[in-house]
């Protein structure tokens, strides 16, 4: 059964990205503007002839879908055609940046997991003024946007104190981690807190649910009650929202990294976007929105693996 | 170990619990003895109390309830005893059958998970053994491939055989008495019919204790040696299930006159007038009296106490008996 639902999802996963492709390769194709005058530049008004040849050397006069298919088909292969601001082919640029971006949200997602799992299941148990505080400070973190997080973050722990630079990614895993923590502290902040509500109330829920209950009447240890049924049963929900936010920090990066000058595939996203450079844009997109959607199907099948009756709801 | 004790001792048991800031009364007065091997049946109204005076026997209460009064079991004060002997009451002594397996059982777990995790957590019992051992108990309780049952979840089971898993879940630590609270209600009726047989019989096998929560009197009365009735939250009437007829109380009367007749059609049912009270709704009097047929001045002013009356107690200032009437006086008690 979990191996059906494995493949349905799969092929979920397939047609949501050639939807996606499509959807992205069609937004720039009427984007206003002619990005064949970026290469010439200067104030002059453009020479027809030069103009025309770039066209044909892009392929940016070519129909809509003799273009669409060979931007795809080139992307499959690990194409992604020439970036014209740059004057790179995307794939080189992005090869190079994508270290920076998986250690960033690599960093930040073990931010926001173990605090996130931990602050919300010690609330949740103990109850009482920590569970209060926990709340209160989580739902005040969960309304600051990631910008101002990171405005705070480097005139706070890096103009004020010092202990952290505010701009770079560095190099080596000392160098990215001591560069690194800011920005990741800044787009873990809100999801941290949003894990730990989450958390926090599924481990409620489960608290005095009535099968703990059972477990208790029969005199199982405390620590089993709480790891084998307590945790072991809100691990789907927790599990969920993780999965959402690590999801979400490939959207979030483009912020940060641009906040605090990593050179990472997020600021790419944002200086191409700037330059109308279609071709880093689109395979950014397309990239960002199949790894957003297979993150989300991995955690679909845990789920279903962790709670087998997910399952049986799914395939009826 | 102690003869002149009964298995399970509730003397003058009374519990408050809080809620929204409000102390609420939920048990008045209850008083239970039921010797080793022996039945008791407690039956009552919903919201009566029933499961709440056992869950305080395991106790199972929620934060902030105060118990005063005794429960003993062999002897030993369960009220005050530490945490961890009172697991160990939990996981040796005494076990519970739910009234709905489906919410008692951890669905995502595994049958064979939830019968052994009680030896293996709580007596050192190797997994192995303890899956043999629950395979050939659930033989016993009418599963018959149990092997592959320890394999599945609670989803991919009935609720009947759902509830015989609870109730080998609860003979596999071998205690000396089992709470069962209303364990066919959840079930349809053929299989309550099944599930009650199997508990009387392998109670009667292991000469196990019994307190057995219903609502239905004449089931307790089947399957129960003496039967308590409970009524907003105190005990008011005990007595031997084969003296049910001979009751001296007008609640239980009420609730044998109550019962639905299988002699033939064109008979009216009939109810007891009025809604049953909580335990924090009755006034200083009897808590029945707003409903009791009976009823006269000193039931609204004065609370009855437990009496020797007939062939067990009753809580009444003028129990349904010729010899009684004359008595009524001083069978009331002024402590409300």
């Amino acid at each position: 059964m979990i191996w059906r639902f494995i493949a349905r999802r799969t092929a979920m996963l397939v047609v949501t990205g050639l939807v996606a492709s499509i959807a992205v390769y069609s937004a720039l194709f009427v984007a206003p503007g002619d990005p064949a005058t970026l290469l010439i530049g200067g104030g002059k008004p453009p020479n027809p002839h030069l103009l025309a040849e770039i066209h044909r050397q892009y392929h940016l006069d070519d129909p809509f879908l003799q273009g669409y298919w060979r931007w795809l088909s080139g992307m499959l292969h690990g194409d992604a055609g020439q970036s014209l601001s740059y004057r790179d082919s995307v794939t080189h640029l992005v090869t190079g940046r994508i270290g920076n971006t998986l250690f960033l949200i690599a960093y930040a997602a073990v931010l926001i997991i173990v605090p996130g799992v931990v602050l919300g299941t010690v609330a949740a148990l103990r109850g009482g003024l920590g569970e209060t505080v926990v709340t209160a400070v989580t739902t005040a973190f969960m309304a600051v946007p990631t910008f101002v997080m990171s405005v705070l973050l480097i005139w706070w722990l890096s103009v004020q104190w010092r202990w952290f630079p505010a701009y770079g990614a560095g190099s080596g895993f000392a160098g990215r981690v001591e560069h690194l923590t800011l920005p990741a502290l800044a787009l873990a902040a809100a999801w941290t807190a949003y894990v730990a509500q989450v958390t926090r109330s599924a481990v409620r829920t489960e608290l005095v649910s009535e099968h703990v209950q059972t477990a208790r009447a029969r005199g199982i240890p405390e620590r089993v009650v709480v790891r084998k049924h307590i945790l072991r049963n809100a691990s789907g929900p927790i599990f969920s929202v993780a999965g959402v936010a690590v999801a979400g920090l490939i959207a979030g990066c483009a912020v940060v990294e641009q906040a605090f000058g990593i050179n990472g595939i997020g600021a790419l996203l944002i200086q191409s976007a700037a330059k109308q450079d279609l071709a880093v844009v689109q395979a950014l997109a397309l990239i960002t929105v199949v790894v957003f959607v297979a993150i989300n199907t991995l955690v679909d099948v845990v789920t279903v693996a962790l709670d087998h009756r997910v399952s049986l709801e799914g395939t009826s | 170990m102690t003869g002149t004790h009964a298995l399970l001792e509730v003397k003058n048991l009374h519990v408050t619990l809080t809620g929204d800031r409000r102390r609420r009364t939920v048990l008045h007065r209850v008083d239970l003895a039921i010797p080793a091997g022996a039945a008791l049946g407690l039956v009552g109204e919903s919201g009566s109390g029933k499961s709440l005076t056992a869950r305080t026997v395991l106790g199972l209460l929620p934060q902030g309830a105060r118990v005063e009064g005794e429960v003993r079991f062999d002897g030993r004060s369960l009220t005050a005893m530490a945490p961890a002997a009172l697991r160990g009451i939990r996981s040796h002594e005494i076990a519970m059958v739910f009234q709905d397996p489906r919410a008692h059982i951890n669905p995502v777990r595994t049958i064979g998970d939830f019968l052994t995790e009680g030896l293996v957590t709580t007596r050192g019992v190797r997994r192995a053994v303890a899956e043999a051992r629950a395979a050939a108990l659930l033989g016993e309780v009418g599963i018959a491939d149990g092997a592959r049952r320890l394999r599945q979840r609670p989803s991919e089971l009935s609720g009947g055989l759902l509830q015989r898993v609870m109730i080998a879940a609860a003979l596999l630590t071998e205690p000396r008495l089992l709470l069962a609270d209303e364990p066919t209600t959840a079930l349809d009726v053929t299989t309550q019919a099944e599930v009650m047989a199997i508990i009387d019989e392998t109670r009667l096998q292991r000469g196990l204790a019994m307190l057995f929560i219903t609502h239905d009197l004449a089931l307790a009365a089947a399957v129960c040696d003496r039967i308590a009735v409970m009524y907003a939250g105190s005990v008011v009437e005990e007595l031997p299930s084969g003296h049910l007829s001979d009751a001296e109380h007008p609640y239980t009367r009420a609730l044998m006159a109550s019962r639905p007749d299988l002699g033939g059609p064109g008979k009216k049912l009939t109810a007891i007038k009025g809604r049953p009270l909580s335990a924090f709704e009755t006034g200083p009097g009897c808590a029945f009296a707003p409903r009791c047929p009976d009823a006269r001045d000193t039931c609204t002013t004065q609370h009855p106490a437990l009496l020797p009356a007939g062939s067990g107690q009753a809580a009444c200032h003028f129990p349904h008996h010729p010899r009684a009437a004359a008595g009524a006086a001083e069978r009331s008690t002024s402590d409300a």
